[in-house]
């Protein structure tokens, strides 16, 4: 690079890379404050790039929510509220379905199901309009490619698409795979362990036919998870959210697990979709309108302890602050949360004549609001060595098993429901196999009773999904470094548009002749890639996001 | 800056918009006008100067008042400040040469003296690419203006205000594969090639972009009120369309419109004829004997409205 004095660069008080929640929130503190601030977004519009389960919660005890900093947001930007939440217990046909309401409810002052599309493209409407006043504004279609430094210091930001940008405090919101949080030495993307694979369909629907099928009103809603033994025993669940004219219906899962049995992630969805369970709300009818996947870094192990460097603030799901308590995901709260906690930092730093301590009054903040105490539960912390050990999850496999189990669930049924509705209890649950299969199956089994519909739909194959999504192709943004199968064989099945014996994704497995005989590599076409994540860590990868309006555009999210 | 950018209507060549008789003949009355494509290169090239430099752009038409729409197009898509018809029934079935004539008078009119003036390369429909270099003529023959020094096929520009000159790249006869930088000094006249592309690496520049385009379509919005059949209002009520005839020009009916041509339609031949090659020639301002040879390549095949 050219070496320019900084004081030629373009600068601005602030820069807020990434318009989802959590930037959105920050950007408008900040210029509630006053405070001259940039929003960089590499979308064709807000929105464009991001996928949710789609529900987003307004906690009472939050310090910031996102209706808040956006009082028109609910009857804008949101779908439909979630009023009811209920857990199936698959085991087979069994199905026993528990009322998580009470969990549902506990600190809630409201849910909604959103779609990102909509709720991002709006948001960032009204950012624009918040910022530029101050002098700043929010600008699509440009990607930050990295942190601008002097002298060692991160003074600011470089972007595909612009001339560097200098400022005095920047709010990384880039989202999961943060390439700022990795520029800056905070965040890595090695340990699969940290992370969930998501994966969402929108499906078409009547309003009128939603409204029958689940038996509610034009202003009213349902959330459904699923647990059990219909994903192959990989770690994880299901979810079906209600829209206005759509439902969303996704899969959650570690994706350690998804690696370790080499599951192939849409297969998972379909085993949900064409589950018999979900006749009665699809009746034979599915039409797709978006398959959609990104990662989900879990922050009991992801969220920083101490997210930002200097003058760089990482916010959301960008510091790995994405709470999933039990079958309960809390991403967006979390941002929005941490974005009004940045800007206030940035504030009051600045008030009192030294906005460099930004960084550290936001961390104080983080723990003071009791937001790292939902991400980082200490109770998960003690009783993560032990359970998590296969000692004890094969011992209780074998009491759930052996009839004292089976007698105890049977007598115990309310009380395992109630369990469920303690958050206490979720922020201790084990990642285990234990809790996501083993558990529900086994209360499936005992305490669930047959579902007796036959659900006939087909689901489309994943050449179709993968072209009726919309691209603007540009060069490769991922290299594989290392294509070796061991080093990298695991994403020809991880990666949600790739799978074994499919040549239309992203990996595909091929064998080569060495001089030692055969070799099995993998080789990448990065033209469909949803630019989800998962690459990034289950391989050995040189992981970028395509410039700015280039690559995937969800319609949806 | 001030700029001005020159634009006609052509018929809508898109799938299903245009219609054609038996014979293969485009039939205008029943096919649509649209704002020339190309043109629309021009007036990015103006807006880039605005985001960049300041100043206004005003979007400039001869024709028919139905040509209002054609402005608003332009105004709508890519931004204007203000809007000129040069309308006549005496400017009616001028050729090029005509138009050209009545054109830089319209820019003499102007209570500001541009320092640019920009139009698009060709036409979609008459393709002679002769507008904009003859009306580039006319200016400079007009004494009441200053000269224009001419840069056709330009595929991005910036403008030193310090030194008053404007760089340009630009493709060198028309060929992609060969650019070069040419650079004159302001006012200057500029023909925007349809590679033509806006670039603006500054924040600010592209804050400034989405401001203005937001502006130009809440005005193009107000204008269309003025527009609609059903309104009371005559689109002149609308204070930044100007539409001017002969008189407000003080031009003499001989020097424009049909008995102001020079060149007469000596036959059309039918469609489908792809128009292929690029056949803009660079002709220097103060070169007659280029200009004569415009015009005797002009008389076998111009389109006049
Ligand atoms: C399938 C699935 C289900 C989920 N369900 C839920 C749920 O029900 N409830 C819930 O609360 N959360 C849920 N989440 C998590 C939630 O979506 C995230 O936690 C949340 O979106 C985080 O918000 P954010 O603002 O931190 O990041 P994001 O929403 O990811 O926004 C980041 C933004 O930054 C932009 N960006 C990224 N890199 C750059 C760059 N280099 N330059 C410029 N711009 C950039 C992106 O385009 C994007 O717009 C789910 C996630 C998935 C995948
Ligand atoms: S190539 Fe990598 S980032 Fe792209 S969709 Fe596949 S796993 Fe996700």
């Amino acid at each position: 690079m050219t070496e320019t004095p900084t004081d030629e660069y373009e600068h601005y008080e602030a820069v807020v890379v990434g318009a989802g929640p959590g930037g959105a929130a920050a950007a408008a503190a900040l210029a509630n404050h006053g405070v001259e601030t940039l929003v960089l977004e590499r979308g064709v519009d807000a929105g464009s790039k991001n996928v949710s389960g789609g529900l987003i919660y307004a906690e009472e005890s939050a310090p910031y929510t996102i209706d808040d900093l956006f009082p028109d947001f609910r009857e804008e930007a949101t779908e439909r509220p979630a009023d009811e939440y209920y857990i199936h217990n698959v085991a087979g046909r069994n199905v026993k379905t528990f009322d998580l309401n009470d969990i549902h409810h506990h600190d809630t002052e409201w849910c909604d199901s959103v779609l990102r599309r909509k709720m991002d493209s709006w948001l960032a409407e009204q950012v624009h309009g918040m910022t530029r006043e101050t002098g700043g504004g929010l600008l699509t279609n440009v990607r930050v490619n990295g942190l601008l430094r002097e002298g060692g210091e991160i003074v600011g930001v470089t972007c595909d698409e612009l001339d560097p940008i200098t400022a005095d405090v920047i709010v990384a919101a880039d989202g999961v795979n943060s390439e700022l949080a990795r520029d800056a030495g905070l965040m890595d993307w090695e340990e699969p362990e940290e992370w969930f694979q998501g994966v969402k369909a929108v499906v078409d629907m009547d309003p009128d036919a939603i409204n029958e099928r689940f038996g509610i009103d034009d202003d009213e809603g349902v959330a459904h998870l699923f647990a059990g033994d219909l994903f192959d025993g990989v770690r994880g669940g299901g979810l079906l959210y209600t829209n206005e004219d759509s439902l969303s219906i996704g899969t959650v899962f570690h994706l350690d697990s998804i690696a370790e049995e080499k599951a192939e992630p849409h297969e998972l969805l379909d085993s949900l979709l064409t589950h018999p369970l979900l006749d009665q709300w699809l009746q034979g009818e599915y039409e797709e309108r978006e398959y959609a996947a990104k990662l989900v870094p879990d922050s009991k192990k992801a969220a920083h302890p101490s997210p930002h460097r200097g003058r760089l603030l990482l916010v959301g799901d960008a510091a790995g602050q994405m709470q999933a308590q039990g079958p309960i995901i809390k991403g967006m709260n979390h941002a929005v949360t941490a974005g009004g906690l940045a800007a206030e930092a940035y504030q009051e730093a600045k008030a009192r004549g030294n906005p460099t301590n930004a960084g550290d009054l936001y961390e104080q903040k983080l723990e003071t609001e009791g937001v790292m105490k939902k991400l980082r539960p200490a109770r998960y912390r003690y009783s993560r060595p032990v359970s998590e050990s296969g000692l004890v999850t094969g011992l209780t496999n074998g009491l759930l098993n052996s009839p004292v189990g089976t007698a105890g669930l049977k007598l115990f049924g309310g009380l395992v429901e109630r369990a469920f509705n303690s958050p206490f209890m979720l922020g201790m649950i084990p990642d285990t196999r234990f809790s996501y299969v083993t558990m529900p199956t086994r209360i499936g089994e005992v305490l669930g009773t047959p579902v007796t519909a036959e659900n006939d739909i087909e689901p489309p194959e994943l050449d179709e999904r993968i072209g009726d999504l919309t691209y603007d192709v540009d060069d490769p943004h991922i290299e594989v470094l290392d294509n070796s199968f061991e080093a990298s064989g695991t994403a020809v099945t991880a990666c949600p548009v790739s799978a074994k014996d499919f040549g239309g994704g992203c990996y595909r497995e091929e064998t080569v002749q060495t001089n030692g005989g055969e070799q099995k590599v993998v080789s990448l076409d990065t033209q469909p890639c949803v630019e989800c994540g998962t690459c990034a860590v289950v391989a050995d990868t040189h992981w970028e996001h395509p410039p700015g309006g280039k690559g995937v555009e969800y319609k949806q999210g | 800056m001030r700029s001005v950018v020159l634009t006609k209507g052509v018929p809508d060549f898109r799938e299903g918009q245009v219609s054609f008789d038996e014979d293969g003949h485009l039939e205008r009355g029943k096919t649509p006008t649209v704002m020339n494509p190309n043109d629309k290169h021009a007036l990015r090239a103006a807006l880039q100067t605005k985001v960049r430099h300041g100043g206004t752009v005003s979007l400039m038409s001869m024709g028919p008042p139905g040509y209002a729409e054609i402005l608003h197009e332009g105004m709508e898509d890519v931004y204007a400040d203000d809007l000129y018809l040069l309308s006549d029934r005496e400017m009616g079935a001028a050729d090029t040469w005509a138009t050209a004539m009545t054109v830089a008078t319209g820019i003499e009119h102007l209570d500001e003296t541009p320092d640019l003036i920009f139009a698009g390369f060709k036409t979609a429909d008459g393709e002679t690419g002769h507008t904009g270099p003859q009306t580039e003529w006319c200016l400079n023959i007009n004494d009441a203006l200053p000269d224009y020094p001419l840069i056709t096929h330009v595929v991005a520009m910036d403008i030193d205000e310090d030194e008053g000159v404007v760089r340009t790249k630009r493709l060198v006869e028309g060929d992609i594969s060969e650019i070069e930088t040419v650079e004159a000094d302001l006012p200057a006249f500029v023909v925007a090639d349809p590679e033509f592309e806006a670039t603006y690496r500054k924040a600010d520049h592209r804050l400034r972009h989405k401001d203005f385009r937001a502006q130009t379509r809440d005005r193009a919005a107000e204008f269309a009120e003025y527009l609609a059949d059903d309104t009371d209002t005559d689109p002149t009520d609308f204070a930044d369309f100007h539409m001017w005839n002969h008189e407000d020009l003080n031009l003499d009916p001989d020097f424009i419109g049909l008995d102001g041509s020079p060149t007469i339609v000596a036959g059309v031949d039918p469609i489908p004829k792809a128009p292929s090659e690029r056949e803009a020639t660079m002709i220097e301002p103060d070169d007659e004997e280029g200009m004569e040879e415009v015009f005797e390549q002009l008389q076998p095949y111009a389109a006049g409205d």
